[in-house]
């Protein structure tokens, strides 16, 4: 990983100066705050208007804690996804598009340091938008309902999100090392979305599958029984390096 | 609901997504800035689609890449003495005699076509080499190929003695390297993208900034050393090339096309610092400007369809290929004469070629001691008034373009499919 050091910090002053970070932080916060407040007063709202369209009624539940991560996990992995693809879909085929891959890879540093650089800081920029987003969304929860989540469980919930976020901007960084395409690298990464989506859903399978660590986020977030966690677990954790991988076998031999 | 809660809810989320809108705006509006498209449009993009217009134009509407179109805020480039200085004590390349560059069968396919073909090259250590050739020629590619960014189908080559393949490996610390077209990180600054490039070549410290120092200076940019390389004119981009090239005192430099895109005044900027790094490094320049060739360069390569025609000292070029020519400038508005002129002589023994030219009739012959008295003749009996009549320097020019158009005639039929159009990389 020759390089690596250097290429890591001119990444993160990139996620800063081109205002990308701000970006996705202002995304996660808004959403962040956005959660709580939807389970808090969407049935009050509902219920106003209920009452003032002449006896059309709609049902929703009351506000709930379980409501209330359910908002959260929803709102920040739905556009947290959109976030990472926006990251990492120009990732690589700008810099090779733009003749900026030339320019690094002429000096010593090696395939592995420039994509992993990429990779890390993207991974970074996720973190502190998601520490903002799910903080927010904690803190919102503590002032609207009489008691917050618990601590641990609530980490567990923002960690699990944050890994799933890395997941898809690893895949998304994949269709751009690959088709040298930015429009088409994000397009692998919403198949991708599409795909894992309806195999999560099979029986064998389906708990092993990235969008399944949602769900065992909202149970651990809420103190109930994920079930058995540690292989899907394990699983997700080894598919950012296999992914990394794999973008590197094929980004080592690309001519630039 | 009481006015605190809906203050509550309503106060933060307005904060945010008018701030990330109005951080969009700016970043818009700003002088330098430029995107994909038309700024009104993504405007209207930002203002109207919530929250993901910013995100869209923050991501993905942003041109880093391209510098400023004007070309405010050039920078002069250091007085000659001062470049001369600083690369005093840079050090020396020692005359070992060994080759900066050597290539053996060295060939490039893309496909069925081949971009360039069997190339045996090499260059001497300490010269300033020129690569020329017309378009599609395969320069390029070849500079490519010892720079590492693309593979040789066959053949092998070495770079100061380090075998050329591949990237990220021993050849990127003996080289220096700028592409035809530079691009760099719009949103860097000048200094810190020397500073990066010097990090990535093991600079620390204080070396670090000495070297950075000294490299803004022989480019001409200290004094634009703090702004962004998106707001650079194209000749500053260009010199900050060189600077990123030269940061880790190469011992090869490789550029493509240095001065191409350059107006007079940066031509002649840049062509100072290559003329000035004579011994300090082995610079392989492509080109295909001769003048600039003939000014700087002590070697050249002509390179043609893929095919090296030619490689040699240019004095010994000349000597070998160049041809005796006069050049006859006639007065004003005389085509007819000029015609008959041009007819009568190309009719001669001893005229190999002529070419009319909008100010200048060049007459290329075989032998100067026959040709000179029996055009004066000539001329007498076509009417034809001249304001010069002259011997002339044959150039590198006149012998680029008889062994370019003799190649042409060599090699062109044996093509299987024609690499005229190719770029660098393959792509027509």
């Amino acid at each position: 990983m020759m390089g690596f050091g250097v290429l890591l910090r001119k990444e993160i002053r990139e996620q800063i100066r081109t205002g990308r970070l701000v970006a996705v932080a202002a995304v996660f916060v808004l959403f962040g705050i956005i959660g709580p407040l939807t389970d808090r007063y969407m049935k009050d709202l509902i219920d106003a208007i209920g009452s003032q369209s002449g006896g059309f009624t709609i049902e929703v539940p009351g506000p709930s804690l379980a409501g209330s991560a359910g908002q959260i996990l929803k709102n920040l992995s739905q556009f947290g996804i959109i976030c990472a693809l926006l990251l990492a879909m120009g990732s690589v085929a700008w810099e090779k598009d733009r003749g900026t891959a030339g320019l690094i890879l002429t000096k010593p540093a090696s395939r592995a340091a420039f994509l992993g650089a990429k990779l890390a800081a993207m991974a970074l920029t996720l973190a502190v938008a998601v520490t903002l987003g799910c903080g927010l969304g904690y803190l919102y929860t503590a002032l609207l309902y009489p008691a917050p989540f618990d601590g641990p469980g609530f980490v567990a919930m923002a960690v699990l999100l944050w890994w799933l976020l890395v997941i898809f901007a690893a895949i998304t960084m994949l269709g751009s090392t690959v088709t040298r395409s930015a429009v088409a690298a994000a397009g692998i990464g919403l198949i991708s979305l599409l795909v894992l989506g309806i195999v999560a859903a099979l029986p064998v399978v389906g708990p092993f599958m990235p969008t399944s660590l949602g769900s065992i986020a909202l149970d651990l977030c809420l103190a109930r029984d994920p079930g058995s966690i540690v292989g899907p677990i394990l699983f997700n954790v080894a598919l950012v390096p296999a992914l990394f991988t794999v973008t590197w076998l094929a980004f080592r031999r690309q001519e630039l | 609901m009481e006015p605190a809660t809906i203050a509550l809810i309503v106060l933060p989320l307005l904060i945010v997504q008018v701030g990330l809108m109005l951080f969009a705006l700016y970043d818009l509006f700003q002088e330098d800035r430029r995107v994909k498209g038309d700024k009104i449009i993504w405007a209207i993009v930002i203002a109207l689609v919530n929250i993901i217009g910013p995100l869209i134009y923050l991501f993905a509407g942003r041109d880093e890449s391209r510098g400023a179109e004007s070309a405010e805020g050039r920078s002069a480039t250091a007085h000659g003495d001062s470049i001369t200085t600083i690369l005093a004590t840079w050090p020396r390349l020692d005359a070992t005699g060994e080759m900066a560059v050597a290539t053996a069968g060295l060939t490039k396919r893309y496909g069925r076509i081949v971009a360039l073909d069997h190339l045996d090259l090499t260059v001497p250590s300490g010269c300033i080499f020129g690569f020329l050739g017309p378009n599609g020629a395969g320069k390029t590619t070849t500079l490519r190929l010892l720079t590492g960014l693309a593979g040789a189908t066959n053949g092998t080559g070495s770079v100061a003695g380090v075998p050329i393949g591949g990237t990220g490996g021993q050849l990127a610390r003996h080289i220096g390297y700028l592409d035809q077209d530079p691009r760099f990180y719009g949103w860097m600054k000048g200094r810190e993208l020397l500073t990066m490039v010097g990090e990535l070549h093991g600079l620390r410290g204080y070396g670090l900034r000495q070297r950075v120092g000294e490299v803004l200076e022989i480019v001409g940019l200290s004094d634009a050393a703090g702004r962004r390389i998106g707001g650079y004119s194209g000749g500053m981009r260009q010199r900050l090339g060189i600077g990123q090239a030269l940061i880790n005192q190469p011992s090869v430099l490789f550029l493509d096309e240095p001065v191409s895109s350059l107006d007079p005044e940066g031509r002649r900027d840049v062509l100072g610092i290559i003329s000035r790094l004579r011994g300090t490094a082995t610079v392989f320049m492509s080109t295909h400007i001769l003048n600039d060739v003939e000014r700087v360069c002590d070697r050249v390569a002509i390179l043609n369809l893929g095919h090296l025609v030619v490689e040699g000292p240019i004095d010994d070029l000349l000597e070998r290929y160049a041809q005796p020519i006069y050049e006859l400038e006639p007065e004003p508005n005389q085509p007819d004469g000029i015609g008959r002129l041009a007819t009568l002589m190309r009719a001669q023994p001893w005229a190999r070629e002529v070419r009319t030219e909008p100010d200048v009739v060049r007459v290329f012959v075989q032998d100067p001691k026959v040709a000179g008295p029996a055009m004066l003749p000539l001329l007498a009996s076509c009417g034809v008034d001249l304001v010069r009549f002259e011997r002339a320097r044959p150039s590198l020019e006149d012998v680029f373009l008889r062994l370019v158009a003799e190649s042409d005639l060599r090699i062109a039929p044996r093509l299987e499919i024609p690499v005229t159009g190719l770029d660098g990389r393959g792509r027509r």
